[in-house]
């Protein structure tokens, strides 16, 4: 670790903190449904839509009609993306002649990107058309990234309501988060890619005669408005098959530093959002907080790690670090920072191969999924996660002081804590109980291509990236056949929408509810005593839960390399 | 549900046109308009002819090039479409080697390259950066540690002195952004168009 490598962490961490207040307000407004700077030119063609949809934005819906006007949409986008994977041999944009994807990959695909993961079991540049590439992902993109953002702000009406019946409009939230958030974003953030290098083109791939004659084709396209959407709504699905890791992704230190904080910044304003509109700012920044003591432990270990390097390459005179599956422009400290930030946030897009990451290195991206993303998170979808721990959390704290736990002035009863407890354990009952089912069944023990401990690893990464909507992967293990792309696409489905659902049944229950008003017996929650308490929960909540199988994995894998012991394929 | 069916499909319609074509295409017109070199790839021509992208590695073999990083990109074997074979920056199938750090394999691959380097340069320490992958294969840089490490071998396939040889890697060597971000380094395309136009024989 360096002087400089801290110094590129708290710059970051900085730009992060100062963009909070100033996004969180815009936010808040947005979803308010008051007038913004951009008001004049959105205004007309807001008001449009909704003409056009028969929808009235003043009248609101209650949580179960908020959520099942969501699943149609997504049933909808579904249908559509799953179509446009099957006949993009035939459709138009198609300069390399892609064929059409298989059944089974455009399931898993599709599923990959409705759900916000944007698992990549296709190769970008081999597999997709461009035509799939912005009619279905970017987007996809945009509508699952603002899908998020609006059952969070749902979530948060529930607590700051009282006595109220609906939780706000899908449709207004899902419109006014595209066009006033998202849209006018990426268009500055598309141009900002462009002038760092990225490509943005439809023009067909390139054939250049290198300096020793020989012929090289090189991938170009549509690329950096697609790569502003994945970053800035934690999608994460690359243009390329080597995602942030490709030149034409991030192409410079600069590039790469932007896109680290456009992965944060909405997910972080999100808390900022919930502190305006529960009355309370300080709320939000208590819950930033817990959030800053997981994310700058999880930078230490992984940062410390890959800079210490690999045992069984530093045996034979290497120093320097980790470099294997790194870029020289990022460097060790960028290429950790970047691996923390995307797993602690759902986004999932990589600039460094994390399957060669050294094994406590490549621990932390996974605790931090298993989680539950709910480091910053997801855009929207971390800040519904955190509230779900939070439930739990006063949950905890009532019982130890034998009072009915509430929190913002809301009784947190059976109802609330049920809910939050079907949110928590869906997550590890699709990651464990799939990644033992890939350790017995052949399909699933041909996957991995790495032996021993690491193997296990990948298997586990993967089911853990799909069910916490991140991903990433442990690239190694060969995802694109029938068993891996159904049983990742149920992962990804279920841990986005059991997680969704009891989400939006708390917000309907809460908004229900009366707001008590704040005595000497309620436990303030803006403090740092409560961010202990919420640490302390969500580490031996997940701790208890995720501890066995990583100690397979991981830790056992680092134990063998200090000894100095590796492991041969198919040996 | 079916009160939901409307808004469903116009907001999904036009969000997806908004989205997914609108955006892209104005995009593409607007980066052409204002970077148009950036743009199309930050493509390097040499006498009319493109030579390769400015942010692509491209691989070197011979003695008198300076050689990228080693790369895991792979390509469909000619003579099995099913297979792959090994085929350094390939810049259709970008990927990293995806070794873990006590695959045997990787183990070997950097033994096998450490041996061979430092039979080149007796006696230098061999740079990291020198055997081991990178991320997409494509890594267009070496660090300057790296890039002087070749300065020998560089020097004696062209039949001249180490020092001009070192003071044209001195002189592409960036440093890091605004002093502070990523790491320094040396494009190894642009090093050897310099060599090749200042050292042609």
């Amino acid at each position: 670790m360096t002087i400089n490598g801290w110094l590129q962490v708290a710059l970051f961490c900085a730009i992060v903190l100062a963009l909070v207040r100033p996004l969180g307000g815009y936010m808040t407004r947005v979803f308010q449904g008051e007038r913004t700077l951009l008001s004049p030119v959105l205004a007309p063609v807001e008001a449009g839509l909704y003409r056009l949809a028969g929808i009235d934005a003043r009248s609101e819906q209650s949580w179960l009609a908020y959520g099942l006007a969501m699943l149609a949409f997504h049933a909808l986008g579904f249908a559509a993306l799953y179509g446009l994977l099957r006949l993009q041999d035939v459709l138009p944009l198609n300069p390399a002649g892609q064929s059409a994807v298989a059944p089974d990959l455009a399931f898993n695909t599709a599923a990959s990107f409705v759900t916000n993961t944007n698992w990549q079991n296709y190769g970008g540049e081999s597999t997709l058309s461009y035509l799939s590439q912005m009619l279905g992902l970017t987007h996809q993109n945009f509508l699952s990234a603002a899908t998020g953002i609006a059952l969070a702000v749902a979530l948060v009406r529930g607590f700051s309501r009282a006595s109220a019946r609906t939780v706000g409009s899908f449709w207004v939230d899902l419109t006014r988060c595209t066009l006033y958030v998202l849209l006018p974003i990426c268009v500055v953030y598309t141009l900002f890619l462009v002038s760092q290098g990225i490509p943005q083109t439809l023009g067909a791939s390139i054939e250049a005669t290198t300096l020793e004659g020989a012929t090289q084709t090189i991938a170009v396209g549509p690329v950096a408005s697609q790569v502003a959407i994945k970053m800035l709504g934690t999608n994460g699905g690359g243009f390329f098959n080597a995602n942030a890791a490709h030149p034409f992704e991030n192409p410079t230190a600069l590039s790469n530093l932007v896109q680290i904080l456009s992965i944060f910044v909405l997910g972080a304003a999100m808390t900022n959002v919930f502190g305006r509109m529960v009355g309370d700012e300080r709320q939000g920044w208590a819950i930033l907080g817990a959030m800053g003591v997981l994310f700058l432990a999880g930078v230490l270990v992984t940062y410390a790690s890959e800079a210490a390097g690999s045992s069984v390459l530093n045996g034979f005179g290497l120093d320097g670090g980790n470099m294997e599956g790194k870029e020289l422009r990022f460097g060790i400290v960028a290429s950790a920072l970047f691996a923390v930030v995307t797993t602690a946030a759902s986004c999932g897009a990589v600039n460094a191969m994390h399957d060669s990451f050294t094994a406590l290195g490549g621990l932390v991206p996974m605790i931090n999924m298993q989680l539950g993303e709910i480091i910053v998170g997801g855009v929207g979808a971390g800040l519904y996660g955190m509230l779900v721990f939070v439930i739990v959390a006063i949950f905890v704290a009532g019982l130890m002081v034998g009072r009915t736990p509430e929190y913002l002035g809301k009784k947190i009863e059976a109802r609330e804590v049920k809910m939050a407890m079907l949110a928590i354990l869906c997550l590890p009952l699709m990651m464990l109980g799939f990644t033992a089912l890939a350790t017995v069944v052949a399909a699933g023990l041909a996957g991995p291509a790495n032996a021993g401990p690491h193997g296990f690893s990948e298997i586990l990464y993967a089911f853990t990236s799909a069910a916490a909507n991140n991903g990433s992967a442990f690239g190694g293990l060969s995802g694109n056949t029938p068993f891996y792309n159904t049983t990742l696409a149920i992962g990804m489905l279920v841990g986005r929408f059991f997680v969704i659902i009891p989400a939006l049944a708390i917000a309907g229950a809460l908004a229900a509810k009366k707001t008590v008003p704040a005595s000497a017996g309620t436990l303030p929650t803006h403090g740092g005593l409560f961010i202990g308490m919420l640490v302390g929960v969500i580490l031996i909540v997940g701790g208890l839960t995720f501890f066995p199988s990583l100690a397979l994995g991981p830790i056992v894998e680092h134990l063998a390399g200090s000894a100095g012991q590796t492991f041969a394929a198919g040996g | 549900m079916l009160a939901s069916l409307r808004p469903a499909l116009v907001l999904f319609l036009v969000l997806t046109a908004i989205t997914g074509l609108a955006y892209p295409l104005a995009m593409t017109g607007l980066a052409a308009a204002i970077f148009p070199a950036k743009a199309a790839g930050s493509l390097i021509r040499r006498d009319g002819a493109i030579v390769g992208s400015g942010l692509i590695g491209q691989s070197f073999t011979s003695p008198r090039y300076f050689h990228g990083r080693p790369s895991a990109t792979v390509a469909a074997d000619p003579a099995d479409a099913t297979k792959t074979v090994p085929s350094p920056y390939n810049a259709s199938n970008s990927a990293g080697s995806n070794l873990g750090p006590t695959s045997a394999a990787l183990a070997e691959r950097v033994k096998g390259d450490l041996d061979a380097l430092r039979a080149e340069n007796p006696g230098a320490p061999v740079p990291v950066d020198l055997v081991t992958t990178s991320g997409s294969g494509l890594d267009p840089d070496l660090s300057p540690e790296a890039a002087l490490f070749q300065v020998p071998r560089v020097a004696r396939a062209r039949g001249v002195g180490a020092d001009r040889v070192r003071d044209l890697v001195v002189a592409q060597v960036e440093g890091r952004t605004f002093g502070l971000l990523g790491e320094p380094r040396v494009n190894v395309l642009a090093l050897n168009l310099a060599l090749d136009a200042h050292l042609r024989q």
